[in-house]
């Protein structure tokens, strides 16, 4: 039962980590990225090669997930945004939906349609060292997981209260123009909040990757789905919304399993999803702006 | 002049090529050919459909191939399984994907632009899903098997060339409609929505009930694509109406334009020929879908027959008074002036 709930938050955590970047893009640029599961994908295949060819280490890996997603973040801000900024909002959804489907293909034709893993003599180090957590064991590979969502997690938090940059993405929020006004260079604001939305996405591929051993070309499609949900269902520009909702996925998936047929597991979040669109558009948590980021 | 003589040569371009496209299949008896045409055809009345939301209301729905879906896997069960004639099971398939349209449009239309798409996007995967794992009822990842060539009150439609005019004949038929449809009172009242809403509101527009309306054709003519579909490849399984379905389908109204009637079907040509035609693409074809969008959006937004200028104004049968919406205002047409 522990070990369960245990094992809900782990995929929970991931679920609200790439749900926060989609809240971070969305609360500041106003636009919504389809490409979030292709580039936590791209995340996790570079913490893969990484790990596999030059030297196994889980935070390495992670490093190399950071620096591709940060700067493919950066690009699809120019194209999809930045030289759309007067083009109906339906373009930049268009432009991203486009980099979702080359981002895929791309892996299709770099790394092919099998499933990849990282062969056991490397990650068993990791993967089936457990420590004794009072009556339940728990991994490392697990307990990193959640530690790193969790850093993250709180990191977010006080880079966006605390830090000069953190205030100015801030204000951009709010209103870009009075932002500009201010002296804040809203161009790079732009920029740096999509790579740093990107970047969330990636270390949550890097982890899950890690987490089930797996990697394919489209292991970002339902998960970047029900991340996606998960901001929705938490109101799409709540921080914490996007935290509580994508733990609350996870946890329920997880325990689903005894009740309905586990191939209906996958419906759990895009029927919340619905059922919240419906009775409460703007989430659970939601009211237009960042919240939580502001303090209050 | 006879005003029907009139009507006929003022829309000779448009019937000189569909005459092109009735003799085409005598003219290059390659049955590949055919097969390709016949997808186009299949999937210019995706693009149709489509157009309507995307186009002249301006909801953004991103989920279209699961109305498409729908209409595929009605009429393959109630031919298969309940041995109903085609015909009635090529109507259900619309009226059932209607009957979808209006179940998901009603609640949803209260929402907004972007809320709007993603409700689109997870109903296309609630239903992708649903076929995917009903085993019992869809035939789960096996899909449904062995659904019979069409007959049509006698005509048994065997070869390809013969489901070749069978979906000329329902492209044809969806494209005027459409036609008619868009320039109607009922056209105009969309393009007022899709331009300002609220406007329209204050001018009398029953937004609510347009859009409702508006989307359960759509999906009436989507469920009709899916029946087409359906017994030209006679096998269907859920993998053919995923979300990648509906992206090509955003490609292609990307790249033709919308707003307009000839954009989806440029754009549908174009799209569903290349890869077909250039064996070298074919295994590239979702990346050349993916570049489309990226691309078009940067160098032409509006894609290539975007706006609308490039309408089709049907004439034949019209006895209505001769208005079309060009630019910014509605104007009476030459005739009249």
């Amino acid at each position: 039962m522990f070990e369960q709930l245990i094992n809900g938050l782990t995929q929970g955590s991931i679920y609200a980590l790439l749900a926060l970047g989609f809240t971070i893009i969305f609360g500041v640029l106003r636009m919504v990225t389809f490409a979030h599961g292709e580039v936590f994908m791209v995340g996790a295949y570079s913490g893969f090669v990484v790990f596999t060819h030059l030297q196994d280490s889980l935070v390495l890996a992670i490093v190399a997930a950071v620096v591709t997603t940060f700067l493919l973040g950066a690009l699809m801000e120019i194209v999809a945004f930045r030289r759309l900024r007067d083009a109906p909002h339906f373009s930049s959804l268009l432009v991203t939906i486009g980099f979702s489907v080359v981002l895929t293909q791309l892996a299709l034709l770099i790394f092919g349609a099998e499933v990849e893993a990282i062969p056991m003599r490397q990650i068993e180090g990791l993967a089936f060292s457990e420590i004794r957590i009072g009556e339940v064991y728990v991994s490392y590979l697990q307990l990193s997981v959640l530690g790193v969502a969790i850093l993250i997690m709180a990191a977010t938090f006080l880079f966006f209260k605390y830090s000069r940059l953190g205030t100015a993405i801030r204000a951009t929020a709010q209103d870009h123009e009075a932002a500009m006004a201010m002296g804040v260079d809203v161009n790079r604001i732009f920029t740096v909040t999509f790579a740093f939305g990107s970047m969330m996405g990636g270390i949550a591929g890097v982890l899950i990757g890690f987490y089930y051993n797996l990697f394919y070309p489209t292991m970002g499609v339902m998960l970047g789905l029900k991340a996606f949900s998960a901001a929705v269902i938490g109101g799409l520009a709540s921080m914490p919304g996007a935290i509580v909702a994508g733990l609350m996925i996870g946890v329920v998936e997880v325990f689903s399993v005894d009740f309905v047929n586990s191939s209906f597991r996958h419906l759990i979040a895009f029927v919340f999803m619905f059922a919240i669109l419906l009775i409460r558009p703007q989430g659970l948590f939601g009211s237009g702006q960042l919240r939580g980021a502001r303090g209050d | 002049m006879p005003q029907i003589v009139k009507d006929t040569l003022e829309n000779s371009p448009m019937i000189l090529f569909l005459a092109a496209l009735v003799i085409a299949p005598f003219v290059i008896p390659n049955q590949y050919i055919v097969q390709i045409m016949v997808f186009i055809g299949i999937y210019v009345i995706l693009a149709q459909s489509l157009n309507l939301l995307n186009g002249y209301i301006g909801l953004i729905a991103i989920g279209h191939a699961g109305f498409y879906g729908i209409g595929a896997y009605t009429s393959a069960k109630l031919t298969v399984d309940a041995g109903l004639p085609f015909e009635l099971a090529f109507l259900c398939a619309g009226l059932v994907a209607g009957a979808f349209g209006w179940a998901l449009g009603r609640p949803t239309l209260r929402l907004e632009g972007i809320y709007l798409a993603l409700a689109t996007l997870g109903f296309n995967l609630i239903v992708w899903l649903v076929l995917l794992n009903w085993n019992s009822f869809t035939g789960g990842p096996l899909g449904i098997k062995g659904i019979p060539r069409p007959t049509i009150l006698g005509w048994e439609v065997d070869t390809r060339t013969e489901y070749y005019f069978f979906i000329l004949a329902v492209v044809v038929t969806v494209v005027f409609t459409m036609a008619r449809l868009v320039n109607s009172r009922f056209g105009r009242a969309l393009v007022a929505i899709r331009e300002d809403q609220l406007a329209a509101a204050a001018m009398g527009v029953d937004v609510t009930r347009y859009k409702v309306q508006a989307f359960v054709i759509s999906a009436f003519y989507a469920g009709i694509a899916g029946a087409c579909y359906a017994h030209f490849v006679r096998y269907i399984s859920p993998d053919s109406f995923t979300m990648l379905e509906s992206f090509i389908l955003l490609a292609i109204l990307a790249l033709g334009g919308s707003g307009n009637m000839i954009g989806p079907i440029v754009g549908a040509a174009i799209l569903i020929a290349i890869p077909e035609l250039f064996r070298a693409v074919a295994e590239y074809r979702m990346l050349l879908y993916g570049l489309v969008l990226i691309i078009i959006m940067q160098v032409r937004p509006q894609g290539l027959f975007g706006g609308h200028h490039y309408n089709l104004h049907l004439r034949l049968f019209d006895r209505g008074p001769r208005r079309t919406y060009r630019g910014d205002a509605f104007l009476p047409s030459e005739a009249e002036q």
